[in-house]
């Protein structure tokens, strides 16, 4: 059974169809990096896995549940989905201990005790353990990612969706968080990274998939898709943004 | 403005700077000629007898504090409460996916913040009417609490909603993505945020309350239940003497100037930070 099974799915904002037809599917343990220009939908595409955007038509299954029933409970497929924002959209009225403990205790009911001794371990896996009683406003960027990440781990997730973590952050700070996710993918946790680190797609993913106006163009390991691309289009798409001097 | 040396051109008669200072001056002239009009005109000693009367004002002088600001912060700081928690769920259901809750927050909302607070407090001791067999809890406290939160709780929705829009949505979603229900993420995320947010303008409204607090004179109060204006009232008919009044107005002033301060001050520093 894949992780994730996308068939047909489209989505439409009013008149714009911004996904048109999309077939993918991720299988457990895969990395799969999505790429693409600014408007190709694969930002959507991610959205629509955990139903932050609800699809206009096809089927969307995570972990054998098909997200697209409308009687299928969403808040229990979440739990086992974590999410990284572009934004990071950490909780800026709580600790960052908190901000790791709050959906354990409210959505998993654990204890005080056994969250705030996960959040502690999962705090420690980003580097980030002496923060845990700082405001997200105290952190740079980068450590608030990488809070954000550590929130979505402490919830034992079997897939991680990234929507361009590291697009939001100052150019040196980018590395700690891609050095996270790296660790995290070399432990073996199922991930969906939409993406503009090429170098990043290239070193950790299992699968690239390339993004154009809605469709893939492209899916198959880094060493194709972005090696040696067999459509124009991303051929195109990467050669600017690999050499954007032109 | 020129700055000094700026202009290279020689002057004919004044130069700017000595128009500025004689424009200044007159000002000046002008404001001390009024002052001293005002001196002579006013008759000093019947200002000392009517406003400034000590025999007056030491016989209502422990009260003023012990009764009449007692009930006035007992009077806003209940109809704060009802108009806090009545608001809230007015901009909640401002939101609502249910439409008839919606156009009947809007109602209410439009409603109470176009009728005059006097009009309301006037009609609260009819509301029995309607239902026959209920009397409002609490006598006057109750009535007075209620008249206080059915005004202040239309202005509050208005402020909550702004608050609750100020939320970015990344922090509804971020919650949703962890699992919770849309009710248990806006109760434990957005709803605190937002609640941050309106502190400043809740002081402001607290400001306001306590003074429509004077209106629950009209609701018809024992001596116990008075509250500062009609104690200035009361006690400046028992002897024909208006420093009573003033001395309840110096009252308002000793909780409203401050409110209002640590509300600016609130307000500044909110802006600060972000």
């Amino acid at each position: 059974m894949s992780t994730v099974e996308i068939r047909d799915l489209r989505k439409s904002f009013g008149e714009l169809e911004v996904l048109k037809g999309i077939d993918f599917t991720v299988e457990a343990g895969q990395v799969v990096c999505v790429i693409g220009p600014s408007g190709s939908g694969k930002s959507t595409l991610l959205r629509c896995v955990n139903l932050l955007e609800r699809p206009t038509s096809g089927r969307v299954v995570v972990d054998g549940t098909e997200m697209t029933d409308p009687d299928v409970d969403i808040d229990a497929v979440r739990r086992r989905l974590g999410m990284v924002f572009q934004q990071f959209n950490l909780f800026s009225h709580l600790t960052v201990l908190r901000n790791v403990t709050i959906a354990q205790e409210r959505v998993l009911r654990r204890g005080r005790a056994e969250a705030e001794r996960i959040a502690r371990e999962n705090l420690e896996r980003v580097g980030l353990g002496e923060k845990a009683d700082a405001f997200p406003a105290q952190l740079s960027g980068g450590q608030q990612q990488r809070v954000a990440i550590a929130r979505a781990l402490a919830m034992n997730p079997s897939l991680m969706l990234f929507d361009e973590p590291t697009s939001a952050l100052d150019p040196e700070l980018v590395g700690d968080v891609l050095s996270v996710m790296r660790e995290l993918a070399g432990d073996g946790m199922t991930m969906m990274v939409v993406t503009h680190e090429m170098g990043f797609a290239r070193e950790v993913a299992d699968r690239v998939v390339f993004m154009d106006q809605g469709v893939i163009v492209e899916d198959g390991p880094p060493e194709q898709v972005i090696a040696a691309p067999r459509h124009a289009r991303t051929r195109e798409f990467l050669s600017r943004v690999l050499h954007p001097e032109g | 403005m020129t700055a000094p040396g700026a202009t290279l051109a020689p002057h004919r008669g004044l130069s700017p700077r000595d128009r500025r200072r004689l424009g200044r001056g007159a000002q000046y002239v002008v404001l001390v000629a009024i002052v001293v009009a005002l001196a002579c005109l006013a008759d000093w000693g019947a200002i000392k007898q009517s406003f400034l009367n000590t025999q007056v004002m030491s016989d209502g002088l422990p009260r003023l504090f012990t009764v009449a600001l007692k009930n006035t912060v007992i009077y806003t700081a209940s109809g704060y409460v009802v108009g806090f928690a009545l608001g809230m769920l007015l901009a909640l259901l401002r939101q609502s996916s249910v439409a008839p809750y919606r156009w009947i927050s809007a109602t209410y909302i439009e409603i109470f913040r176009g009728l005059p607070a006097l009009v309301i407090f006037l009609m609260i001791g009819s509301l029995p009417l309607a239902f026959p067999g209920f009397q409002i809890p609490g006598g006057v406290y109750g009535q007075a609490a209620l008249g206080l939160g059915l005004v202040s709780a239309a202005y509050m929705a208005e402020t909550f909603r702004a608050g609750l829009q100020a939320v970015p949505k990344g922090q509804m979603e971020a919650a949703r993505s962890l699992g919770m229900s849309h009710g248990r993420a806006m109760l434990s995320i957005v709803v605190p945020q937002a609640i941050r947010i309106v502190i400043p303008p809740l002081t402001n409204e607290l400001v306001l309350l306590f003074k429509d607090s004077s209106l629950v004179l009209f609701l018809g109060v024992t001596a116990a239940q008075v509250e500062l204006a009609k104690f200035g009232n009361d006690q400046s008919s028992i002897f024909a003497n208006p420093t009573p009044i003033l001395a309840s107005g110096l009252t308002y002033l000793l909780i409203t100037i401050p409110l209002g301060y640590v509300a600016r001050r609130l307000e500044s520093r909110q802006g600060g930070a972000r």
